[in-house]
């Protein structure tokens, strides 16, 4: 033993003891790894949110000094961000000037022009300014920014912004600094309007860049009430000087002195700027974010057979994304700060860690055994997969450690990051995800066990009643010719491609979603920039309420966070200043009124309604950082205009310089513009509000006209793209009538097909089993009657036994002449109903039940004596094995109580005499006429033995023109498919027959007690077996040897193997010289034909063997109870591999070149692939149906339904068409279904055969 | 920039070239053929039939690998955009096509032409690609695709040999992760092999110019982003021509 095995031991043992662990406490390890993901990511509180929004530190202006580039250790709050200089200093003066006392002389336009006029005296002032000490003489031009040259793209900003030298910015600005352009602007408000971009902008626009507060404060407008004008001298700065700032405060001050102003002068703000994210960078990002979310949809998908496949995704999501988190947290912990755009790598590190292990691990459980024990499930699926898991791990670490010695710090530190996060994620996946797929397999397990129970019991139901509790109310159905499919998705037919598409988006609600999408998103982002100053409202709100209040936005105190954001043009700042109350309003100071007040108590004017005669200019709190009432974006764009960038930097906001206007209304009068005047005067006071939200009204109209005329447009796609109107054809659709064609909900019917069945009447019971050879076809109804049809015409050949002779004495061959289209309904319902628990009883071809009749009789049959409470008698207390083994076969001669039912019932319905006007012996309850039919000798005994009608038959097959029958009395007959003659029986087993195989010249018995028995059929004349039958038809089907009627045929037991199998044999299949049997003993066993020697015993599944298939071409497929299918190869008696599909018995198997077709007893039909065994799709199908399948062609797939037969398109699953049997479509099921040759096929249908023909594909084999 | 303009416009030169060397008469037969079954299938579908010819599957495939390479080429060329981008959406729109408007169709038809041979390579050697056919493994591929485009275009490398020595091994390391075969190697390193010469000759002839050439006349990690986006738009390619029969099918189950 090598190391290596011996280390896969090792670690297979270890995960299988961790699996059982898992499984056993689930609860307590979820608790200990969540307790562990959340300490894990503690560290990452210490993290700055992520977030382009700006970040501000607060420092004191009296210590200040350039902070030095080097880390200086702790410094207790300083963020790292503030090193070095900055790139700018601001210094704002900020002015407010009025026109006071205000004059009913003056017109609107006096509020602003000379206020305004002021700007440029100002300038010169500050222009002007030099500090004279002993160090040497500063002045403005010394310290200001010294900018260059506008952004080549800005022509249109050239005439106002400062092209070269200092930085300043003012109103004035506008009109390039010089007061005689101003003196000659007509019209003010048009020059400053001109500049506004048009439409609607969130960054800053050149209005407020120059006036440096939000557009609403200025003042500058006609309709002002308060008539004070407001702006800021803004001044950049290169360097600081602090002597050189305060005698220019000093100056200011002094000049124009605020006597009420109280704001602080102490603070400077520093405020960094996160990396702006521009389209051109979203547009990579969002792509890995979509490749990123497809990969995850990808893997996800895959998780199959669960209870919950959502909690299992969300599971393994949350798996990788908190063994991120943690990595992240661990990283921090140990002293490394990440220095990456998380949001870039994010992708990367989900796509390295991935979801494979996470899958691998579902998928390894899922295919456990279902029978075992949940923990050992898990412990087996985790020890299977170990090996793999921890190769690949090692693999990716070493693949990651490769990485590492690249000695680029940005991929070590991914590197690192990755190798944290594997771990770490590997953690997650032992405990968290393992205890939550043990903790869903357990629920499955639960939720499957009602529905289960029945089926794994192999037990038939002794009444009709339900096989599974979901089925105990018959599904509602609107019509019976209506198929209803359960998903929608399948129900579409032959569309047109356009209605394809709109039926999509409308099934997958793809607009709604992304509406709702949109939406959230869209929440998201103004929650996350604030452009409405919803923060700084809230915080108003909270500081209003606080004792503590401080008011507003400037009472932050002084540590690192996240700007409280500010309130963009768009915003609504009056609201927020309306709750602020002055904060100097609980001490009103004296000199907190303007001159010439003359005394009014501190009467906010906001509130007052009447316009004081004598504007105010009062000095709050919220003037102190008027610029954070500006867009977070002011100052990036404002150097971005001289293509300086702030991102990752950080400027310093000074404290603002105060300066205030009074201007006399002489003054104000001077400097007016001839043109001035023409400005009618002051509306009236109501509609003062209304202009500055007239834009919001504007929008309001539009987005209101945009909406209406939404509607009418999609109102015309509808009623272009939906001709019909459905209101008024609900009623029809509610009860349609009865031989309509189906239609699906959309109100789309196919178009009418030439496709109809032709119903072979005849058997005056269920029909038991079904054979062809392509040329004839024999069907065996309980009553133990075996017809033999024409399979191109449908014409009934021979009927065996031969009681049609006797019967054909007085009434002829009737049934054949006039079956199917003179004969009532109400017949075969008559004998359908009388016959209904016989049906529902037991399935004689398999030994187990797979087909029972599920829908109660519905009310049709009022007069006919109800036998349920007949029937339900003696199965119960069998124990289902006993059943299987000994079938209760004699038991079920329930011939007594029917009869007794009769009588009671009498009189019985006039259409049964009606239909059988020889009264004769089949009038009666079908086991007494079988009793009766036993002593009537076949009329030519031609063979050796006589047929026994005393048992039933229970399998049958036909080649050639031979019959070969198999009885429940473990006889075996031949019968003459032409002649109607026994030619010879064999008595040689006990056990009752319960499949055939009829190859060549052998035929293959398997019994109840699972022995295997090999027969040779011998033809005396030799040359016999050479005839072949007329020419080869229209198709192409293989010539079958023909034995004529004067050969002796003998039947010899060739081989017998006792115990085949330890169970009863439930299927029997015969292809290529192969027999292969299935059990319930769970073995599949192949057989050579020739020698009858057992050539393999194929051991895979853990549940009885139902369906096999194979083929010439020597595939082998096994479907089982525990609702897996293994593909075998037969050569070699290896499996090729195996999978599950349904929760549930597999009933039927059928394989194509290129896949296989399986369906189940949870109606589900299946399609792989066969080569890999990957599940290409699944058809989910109405309740109760898709037992029986049906290959026609390479791509058409034709199951059974209730009463129906539905073909689908196997390369697309789409429906193709559904050929309805009959208009008593009641609760018949379609059970067995043949393919014939020549491209139709055969189903029983009731007591009725029917043939349907395939046009298509009958053109295409041409 | 301009690097990955020059290197998508190489790569779709590459494959045109490529497609003329490799399959000149092939290439040729192959669009009579297509021709033909355009017709047949018209014809097919004037009859009623249903049955999808397989050379309409060919130009679905093509036509979705032709978007996907117009899509990446638009993406990747945005990623090697420089930082200084403009806050004004209409300039965004002017980075996003600043390129030659021939370059996304080329690198589209680069991309259908290489997707399409990978799986013909395959099924004319006979060994189908089997080692983790998935969508989810496509998309990884991608992903990491993409990785490599961004380490290229935007982490700082000590020197020259460094990048291409690290880009070198991710795309080597792509390969292995999500290839394995010997036949999506040779034809990586064909598509590669040919692109940079293809390239050379390009700027020897002065059409264009690279800022740093240090390999000959371009950079020295151009092969290795031509390897790897060979190897993912061949692992698109092969995974479109395993699921494309089911693919109108895949739609449906996906939403359902």
């Amino acid at each position: 033993m090598t190391v290596r095995e011996r280390l896969r031991e090792k670690i297979s043992a270890a995960f299988y003891r961790h699996g059982l662990l898992c499984a056993s406490y689930p609860v307590p390890i979820i608790l200990f790894t969540s307790a562990s993901i959340l300490a894990c990511c503690y560290p990452l509180l210490r993290l700055p949110l992520p977030g382009t929004g700006p970040v501000e530190f607060t420092t004191r202006v009296r210590d200040y000094t350039v902070p030095s580039h080097e880390p200086q250790g702790d410094l207790g709050e300083r963020p790292d961000w503030y090193r070095g200089p900055p790139v700018a200093y601001i210094q704002q003066v900020l002015v407010k000037a009025a026109v006071s006392p205000w004059d009913s002389t003056l017109v609107p336009v006096d509020v602003f022009r000379s206020p305004l006029g002021r700007v440029f005296s100002l300038l010169e002032e500050i222009r002007n300014h030099v500090h004279n000490d002993g160090s040497g003489v500063r002045s403005l031009e010394a310290l200001c920014l010294q900018v260059t040259d506008l952004l080549p793209g800005l022509r249109r900003m050239q005439t106002v912004l400062p092209e070269h030298g200092c930085l300043l910015v003012s109103p004035g600005n506008y009109w390039q600094n010089q007061r005689e352009l101003f003196d000659s602007d007509p019209d003010l408000l048009k020059t400053v309007h001109q500049h506004e971009p048009k439409g609607l902008h969130t960054t800053a626009t050149l209005r407020d860049l120059l006036f440096g507060v939000p557009v609403k404060h200025t003042g500058v407008s006609l309709y002002s009430r308060k008539r004070v004008v407001t702006y800021t001298i803004t001044m950049v700065l290169g360097s600081y000087d602090a002597r050189f700032l305060s005698s220019l405060r000093a100056r200011l001050r002094q000049l124009h002195p605020s006597v009420n102003c109280s704001l602080r002068e102490d603070q400077m703000v520093h405020v960094h700027f996160k990396e702006e994210i521009g389209m051109a960078e979203l547009i990579p990002l969002v792509t890995t974010y979509i490749i990123l979310f497809a990969y995850i949809y990808f893997s996800t998908r895959k998780i199959d057979m669960v209870k919950s496949k959502w909690g299992l995704a969300l599971a393994a999501v949350v798996t990788v994304l908190s063994s991120l988190l943690m990595s992240v947290g661990l990283c921090t912990l140990f002293g490394l700060t990440p220095t990456l755009n998380g949001g870039e790598i994010f992708p990367y590190l989900v796509v390295v860690i991935g979801l494979e292990n996470v899958l691998v691990l579902t998928k390894s459980v899922v295919s456990t055994p279902v029978d075992l024990e949940v923990k050992l499930r898990i412990a087996q699926g985790l020890s299977n997969e170990s090996w793999s898991i921890m190769k690949n791990m090692a693999t990716e670490l070493c693949i990651i450690l490769i990485g590492y010695f690249t000695l680029v710090p940005a991929i070590q530190e991914f590197c690192l990051f990755a190798v944290v996060g594997l771990v770490s994620d590997f953690f997650l996946q032992m405990f968290f995800f393992t205890t939550v797929l043990s903790i869903d397999i357990r629920r499955m397990e639960l939720a499957d066990l009602n529905r289960r129970l029945p089926a794994e019991a192999g037990m038939p139901l002794p009444k009709p009643g339900p096989l599974r509790p979901r089925e105990a109310p018959p599904p509602p159905r609107p019509s019976p010719h209506t198929i209803t499919l359960q998903t929608p998705a399948f129900r579409n037919l032959r569309l047109p491609k356009r209605l394809r598409v709109v039926y999509f988006l409308a099934r997958t609600r793809l607009a709604q979603r992304f509406i709702m999408v949109g939406t959230v998103i869209w929440i998201g982002i103004l929650a996350y920039t604030d452009p409405a100053g919803l923060r700084t409202y809230l915080a108003a709100q909270v500081s209003e309420q606080s004792p503590l209040g401080e008011g507003g936005a400037g009472g932050l105190p002084p540590h690192l966070g996240v700007a409280p954001g500010f309130p963009g043009p768009g915003g609504d700042p009056a609201s927020t200043l309306s709750v602020l109350p002055a904060p100097a309003e609980p001490t009103p100071l004296p000199e907190n009124q303007s001159q010439g007040h003359h005394g009014a108590p501190r009467d906010v004017p906001l509130q007052t309604q009447a316009p004081p005669l004598v504007p105010q200019i009062s000095w709050g709190a919220e003037d102190e950082e008027g610029w954070r009432k500006l867009s977070f974006r002011h100052w990036p764009s404002l150097f971005s205009y001289y293509n300086i960038t702030l991102a990752k930097r950080y400027i310093s906001i000074l404290p603002v310089i105060p300066v205030t206007l009074h201007l006399s209304p002489r003054e104000a009068i001077e400097t007016r513009h001839p043109q001035d005047t023409r400005h009618p005067p002051p509306p009236s006071l109501k509609t003062n509000d209304l202009p500055a939200d007239l834009t919001l009204y504007k929008v309001a109209a539009l987005g209101l006209a945009a909406g209406v005329l939404l509607v009418l447009l999609l109102f015309c796609l509808y009623r272009v793209l939906c001709s019909r109107n459905y209101g008024q054809n609900g009623v029809a659709h509610g009860r349609r009538r009865r031989g309509d064609l189906p239609c699906d909900d959309y109100g789309y019917s196919p178009p009418i097909s030439e496709i109809s069945p032709l119903l072979l009447r005849g058997h005056s019971m269920d029909i038991e089993c079904l054979a062809s050879d392509g040329m004839l076809l024999a069907s065996c109804c309980l009553a133990g009657q075996i017809r033999v049809w024409d399979a191109q015409t449908g014409d009934c050949l021979t009927i065996i036994p031969k009681h049609g002779l006797r019967r054909s004495s007085s009434s002829g061959c009737w049934e054949q002449r006039d079956g199917w289209d003179a004969m009532g309904v109400a017949e075969p319902e008559n004998l359908g109903g009388g016959t209904e628990p016989g049906g529902g009883v037991f399935d004689e071809d398999e030994g187990y039940p797979l087909r029972r009749r599920t829908t109660p009789r519905p009310a049709l049959f009022e007069n006919q004596p109800d036998l349920t409470p007949l029937i339900d008698t003696n199965f119960d207390s069998q124990p289902p094995s006993h059943l299987l083994l000994t079938p209760p076969r004699d038991g079920f001669d329930f011939g007594g109580l029917v009869e007794r039912a009769y009588l009671e019932h009498e009189p019985p319905s006039p259409g049964l005499t009606a239909s059988y006007p020889s009264s004769s012996p089949l009038s009666g309850p079908p086991p007494q006429r079988r009793r009766s039919l036993g002593y009537i000798q076949p009329p030519v005994p031609q063979g050796q033995g006589t047929p026994d009608w005393e048992s039933a038959v229970w399998a049958m097959e036909l080649r050639g023109n031979l019959i070969a029958a198999g009885r429940s009395s473990g006889k075996l007959e031949l019968w003459d498919a032409v002649e109607g003659s026994l030619r010879c029986s064999n008595e040689d087993g006990v056990s009752g027959i319960t499949a055939l195989a009829f190859l060549n010249n052998r035929i293959v018995a398997a019994r109840l007690d699972g022995s295997l028995d090999f027969f040779t059929v011998d033809i005396n004349k030799p040359l016999g077996l050479l005839q072949y039958r007329g020419p080869p038809g229209r198709s192409n089907m293989p010539p079958s040897p023909c034995y004529s009627s004067e050969d002796v045929i003998s039947c010899q037991l060739t081989r017998s193997v006792q115990c085949a199998h330890q169970k009863p044999i439930t299927v029997l299949r015969a292809a290529a010289g192969r027999v292969v049997t299935g059990s319930q003993d769970h073995t599949v066993r192949v057989y050579r034909l020739e020698d009858s020697c057992c050539l393999f015993t194929l051991q895979g599944h853990s549940g009885g063997i139902t369906a096999i298939y194979i083929d010439q071409t020597m595939v082998l497929a096994s479907g089982g109870q525990d609702g897996a299918i293994c593909l075998w190869d037969v050569l070699t008696g290896s499996r090729v591999s195996h999978v599950y599909g349904h929760r549930g018995d597999v009933t039927s198997l059928v394989c194509t070149t290129s896949c296989v077709i399986s369906s189940g007893l949870d109606d589900l039909i299946c399609i792989w692939d066969r080569s890999t065994g990957i599940k290409l799709y699944s058809i989910q199908q109405e309740v109760g149906c898709g037992a029986s399948l049906g290959v026609i062609s390479e791509s058409l797939l034709v199951t059974g339904g209730q009463g129906c037969v539905s073909f689908w398109d196997l390369n697309f699953g789409d429906l193709l068409q559904t050929v309805y049997l009959g208009q008593s479509s009641d609760g018949q099921g379609v059970r067995q279904l043949v393919v014939l040759n020549n491209a139709a096929i055969v189903c029983d249908f009731g007591s009725e055969l029917s043939l349907v023909y395939v046009p298509s594909v009958l053109e295409k084999l041409d | 920039m301009p690097r990955l303009e020059e290197h998508c416009w190489r790569r779709s030169c590459t494959s045109r070239v490529e497609s003329k060397n490799y399959s000149r008469e092939n290439w040729v037969a192959s669009k009579a053929e297509e021709m033909m079954s355009i017709i047949t299938s018209v014809l097919s579908n004037v009859y009623g039939s249903l049955y999808s010819v397989q050379t309409a599957n060919l130009i679905r495939r093509g036509l979705v690998l032709f978007t996907v390479g117009v899509f990446l080429a638009l993406v990747l060329n945005l990623l090697q955009v420089q930082r200084n981008v403009t806050l004004f959406p209409e300039e965004v729109m002017a980075t996003l096509f600043s390129s030659a408007w021939w370059i996304p169709p080329c690198c589209g038809t680069a991309a259908a032409v290489v997707g399409l041979l990978y799986p013909c390579i395959d099924s004319h050697l006979g060994e189908p690609h089997k080692f983790k056919r998935e969508w989810a493994s496509v998309m990884r591929c991608i992903a990491v695709f993409v990785g490599i485009n961004h380490a290229s275009a935007k982490l700082d490398f000590a020197n020259n040999v460094q990048l291409s020595l690290t880009l070198a091994a991710l795309s080597l390391g792509l390969w292995w992760t999500f290839d394995r075969s010997r036949s999506g190697f040779g034809l990586g390193i064909g598509t590669a092999f040919l692109a940079t010469v293809i390239t050379q000759l390009l700027v020897y002839n002065g059409v264009y110019q690279y800022t740093y050439p240090d390999f000959l006349y371009v950079r020295s990690w151009l092969p290795c982003i031509f390897f790897s986006g060979g190897v993912t738009v061949g692992n698109i390619g092969r995974q479109l021509a395993m699921v494309s029969p089911r693919e109108h099918f895949f739609f449906q189950t996906v939403y359902s």
